[in-house]
């Protein structure tokens, strides 16, 4: 069993030099894909026969939900990684993906409330769907606090690995809370068996959306991920020279 | 794998059954209030407390809505197909509101039955579709 693939993991000019390749298409692609989807969402797909043209945020809200949950996995997972291996790079993975993460679910949150208030005519309601994200936003904000408060910082690492893998189960209960409760927030359109409640002319751009917001996150986070790794080993012989162009 | 890496995996792996178990447990107990409303039912079969403030909700009975001539008083009538609950509020109605469609009230049941609200929401479905859709479907006698 070839395990140098996990071997490479541990050598940081490794990862900056494979991130810097894989960042020269991803993020060219994440641009395209974020202007054709918003385009092909904001102009050429048809207004809903009961909203109008309100319905439209669901390019942004659905896309940026969706990867606010996938990415609290994203950190818990490179948490565990970073308790269980040790592995340096996951531990700069966990720490990249808390503000990412976090802004995420804030834009999921302003765009729900813009949406709510025309809709529902409310801007927010403490329904289980709705709480259950503030809960989300307030765990990526926790593990960023968290790492910040520690002088020592392997110690701080641990704290926020754990502090991630607590929260995951806070992921099922957002996914599942329109199902187990009564809310306000209606069940989802997209559904992984059985058919879609949503027309396909909406669809299709909105499933552009998803890719293209789920380019957008990896991007972002590669990046953090390459500032992190500049960062910490700024003394090293092999930043310098990445940096300087020194031999 | 290494037995240090071993026990490292057991004690991640308990931290995340253990406090989803906890969790879970907290919810389930709580779960009567989570619940953003009632459902018309529970409130007919008297499960829902008179004189305090909660939420109903449930759909706007077709044919129910009686708006007053000079004022903004509205009444109507919330039901879940297994229970119906007349509604009296004041005060302007979100644009989703309307005969058949989900709505969820805030106020208070007086001793009648009859609840007293002072917000009215819409609750938007999970059906998205183009205007000319639905006018087919509802062509066809299909209800949407």
């Amino acid at each position: 069993m070839a395990w140098t693939w996990f071997h490479r993991l541990g050598s940081s000019p490794w990862i900056y030099r494979f991130s810097g390749q894989l960042l020269r298409y991803l993020l060219p692609l994440a641009i395209v894909l974020v202007v054709a989807g918003s385009v092909w969402g904001l102009a050429f797909t048809p207004p809903d026969f009961r909203q109008g043209n309100s319905y439209r945020i669901i390019y942004i809200h659905v896309p940026v939900s969706v990867v606010s949950l996938a990415g609290y996995y994203v950190m818990a997972i490179a948490g565990a990684i970073s308790l269980i291996w040790r592995l340096k790079v996951a531990d700069m993975a966990m720490r990249v993906a808390a503000p990412i993460g976090a802004a995420m679910t804030f834009l999921a949150l302003l765009t729900g409330a813009v949406w709510g208030k025309p809709t529902w005519g409310t801007y927010w309601v403490w329904d289980a769907r709705i709480t259950s994200m503030v809960v989300l936003l307030f765990l990526y904000l926790g593990v960023f606090a968290l790492y910040e408060a520690y002088d020592n910082k392997a110690l701080a690492s641990k704290a926020c690995a754990i502090l991630s893998l607590v929260g995951t189960v806070n992921i099922p209960i957002i996914y599942k809370s329109v199902d187990w409760w009564y809310s306000l927030h209606q069940p989802a359109s997209i559904k992984f068996t059985g058919g879609s409640t949503i027309d396909p002319s909406m669809f299709y751009p909105l499933l552009l959306m998803i890719v293209a917001v789920y380019c957008l996150y990896t991007c972002l986070l590669l990046m953090g991920l390459r500032l992190t790794l500049l960062e910490t080993e700024a003394k090293t012989a092999w930043v310098k020279k990445e940096i300087l162009g020194e031999s | 794998m290494h037995p240090k890496r071993k026990k490292r995996l057991i004690v991640v792996l308990a931290v995340v059954v253990l406090s989803s178990l906890g969790i879970g447990l907290v919810t389930y107990g709580l779960r009567g209030n989570i619940n953003l409303f009632y459902p018309p039912a529970d409130v007919i079969a008297g499960k829902a407390p008179v004189g305090q403030s909660i939420r109903v909700g449930g759909m706007v009975v077709e044919g129910s809505i009686q708006r007053s001539d000079n004022s903004l008083d509205v009444r109507f009538e919330v039901t879940d197909y297994a229970g119906t609950v007349p509604v009296l509020y004041s005060g302007i109605l979100p644009d989703l509101f309307g005969e058949g469609q989900g709505v969820v009230a805030a106020g208070k049941l007086d001793t009648l039955g009859i609840f007293v609200a002072d917000e009215v929401l819409a609750k938007h479905d999970e059906n998205y579709m183009p205007p000319e859709v639905a006018e087919a479907l509802e062509a066809a006698g299909k209800k949407i």
